[in-house]
C-alpha cells in the first residue's frame, strides 16, 4: 500500500500535541497528595539527568569531548554561570578538544 | 499585554536564545535523516514545527522510509514521546490553577525537554509568557535547522555540528545542577540518574529497548523512589524551588 507522507506528519503532529496537551488540560488543580506531588517534583531532575549522560559522549565525536565538556558543564553550573554560558562553555570545551591530535 | 507579561516573555527570549542555538545544531543532523527518509526540506520544516521532538521526528522518518502503517506511527510517536506526558504532569503543577485554557492548550505545543526545563526553573508559578518568549526564538532554530539539513546535508563541518551538540546538555546540566548544589536528594536523584542511565544504556540486557522507553522507565523509577523515600514537605511543588533556588531568576 502506498503511503502519503503528509498523512503520516499529520499522525505523528496529532499524537506529540495530545500527548502534551492532555495533562496541562485536564490537571487544574494543584494536587494534593504529598507522593504524587513529591514524584511530579523529582520528575525533572531524573528525566534530565537520565537524558544527559551517556548520551553526551555520543553526541561528540569522541566520546571524552562529550565527558570532559560534562565535567566542565557540571563545574561550571555548580559555580553559577548562567544557562548560556554554560551552554557555550560546554560546545567550546568539545569543539577544543576534538581539534587535539591525539583523538 | 501587561508590563509583567513582557518582562516574563523578553526573560523567555533570552533563555530561549542558547535553545534555538542548540537546536539548530540537532535539527540539521536531523533534516539530513529527513532527507534519507524521502522527505522534502517544506515537509521536513513542517514536520518540526508541528513535532517539536527530536526522538520521536527521527523515529518518525525511520517509519515514513520503511513505509509502515499509520497505526504503528501512531504508536511509535505515543511510546518516543511518552516522557512529555510526564513532563506536562509536572508542568501542569508549576500552572497557576486559575491558567485559562487557552494558556495550556498554546503551552502544551512546545514542551520539549529544553523548554520544559527552564520553565520548571522559574521561581514560583509559571508565566505562561516566559514559555511564549522561549518558544518564538526556539521553534524558528529547530524548523530552520532541519529545513537546511535537507538542503546542505553535509555541508556544515562535522567537527561544528559535534560541538554545538552538545550545547544542549549543557543546558540541561546548567537546570539540574544548581538546585541539586541545594537540595541534597535531588543531588543524589542527578547522580544516580547519570549511573542507573548508563548501566542501562551499556548492559545488553537492555538493548531490546528504544531509548525513549529506557527514558520513561528511568524517569519514572527514580522518581517514584526519591518520593517515597524523601517525600516534599513544601506547601507545592511550584514553590519548593524559591527564587534563591532557581538557576538563573532575573
Amino acid at each position: 500500500m502506498e503511503h502519503n507522507i503528509w498523512i503520516y506528519l499529520l499522525v505523528m503532529a496529532a499524537v506529540s500535541y495530545l500527548i502534551r496537551m492532555a495533562p496541562l488540560v485536564l490537571i487544574r488543580k494543584e494536587i494534593t497528595n504529598k507522593y504524587l506531588r513529591s514524584f511530579l517534583f523529582y520528575v525533572p531532575y531524573a528525566t534530565l539527568a537520565v537524558m544527559t549522560f551517556p548520551a553526551i559522549m555520543e553526541a561528540t565525536r569522541v566520546p571524552v569531548a562529550g565527558l570532559l565538556a560534562l565535567i566542565a558543564g557540571i563545574i561550571l553550573a555548580w559555580k553559577g554561570c548562567s544557562l548560556f554560558q554554560v551552554a557555550v562553555l560546554c560546545c567550546a570545551v568539545a569543539f577544543v578538544v576534538e581539534l587535539l591530535p591525539f583523538f | 499585554m501587561t508590563t509583567e507579561n513582557k518582562i516574563c516573555f523578553q526573560h523567555g527570549m533570552r533563555d530561549g536564545s542558547p535553545i534555538a542555538l542548540g537546536y539548530f545544531a540537532v535539527a540539521f543532523t536531523l533534516g539530513i535523516a529527513a532527507r534519507n527518509a524521502g522527505l522534502s526540506a517544506i515537509q521536513a520544516l513542517i514536520a518540526s514545527v508541528l513535532n517539536n521532538a527530536s526522538a520521536g521526528e527521527y523515529a518518525g522518518f525511520a517509519l515514513i522510509a520503511a513505509g509502515s502503517s499509520y497505526l504503528e506511527m501512531a504508536v511509535m510517536t505515543l511510546v518516543v514521546n511518552a516522557r512529555y506526558l510526564l513532563m506536562s504532569c509536572a508542568l501542569s503543577q508549576k500552572l497557576k490553577p486559575d491558567t485559562p485554557l487557552r494558556h495550556r492548550m498554546t503551552i502544551a505545543y512546545d514542551v520539549t525537554d529544553e523548554i520544559f526545563g527552564i520553565c520548571v526553573a522559574q521561581p514560583g508559578y509559571l508565566n505562561p509568557w516566559y514559555a511564549y518568549g522561549a518558544i518564538v526564538v526556539a521553534i524558528p532554530g529547530w524548523a530552520f535547522g532541519t529545513f537546511f539539513g535537507v538542503i546542505m546535508g553535509n555541508v556544515l563541518p562535522t567537527r561544528l555540528v559535534s560541538a554545538l551538540s552538545v550545547g544542549l546538555y549543557g543546558m540541561f546540566l546548567a537546570i539540574i545542577i544548581p538546585p541539586a548544589r541545594k537540595n541534597r536528594v535531588i543531588a543524589g536523584v542527578v547522580a544516580v540518574g547519570f549511573a542507573a542511565s548508563y548501566l542501562v544504556n551499556r548492559l545488553p540486557l537492555f538493548n531490546g529497548l528504544s531509548t525513549g522507553i529506557k527514558t520513561i522507565a528511568l524517569t519514572a523509577s527514580l522518581a517514584l523512589l526519591a518520593a517515597v523515600l524523601f517525600p516534599t514537605d513544601t506547601k507545592s511543588s511550584a514553590q519548593a524551588l524559591d527564587s534563591e533556588n532557581a538557576p538563573h531568576s532575573p
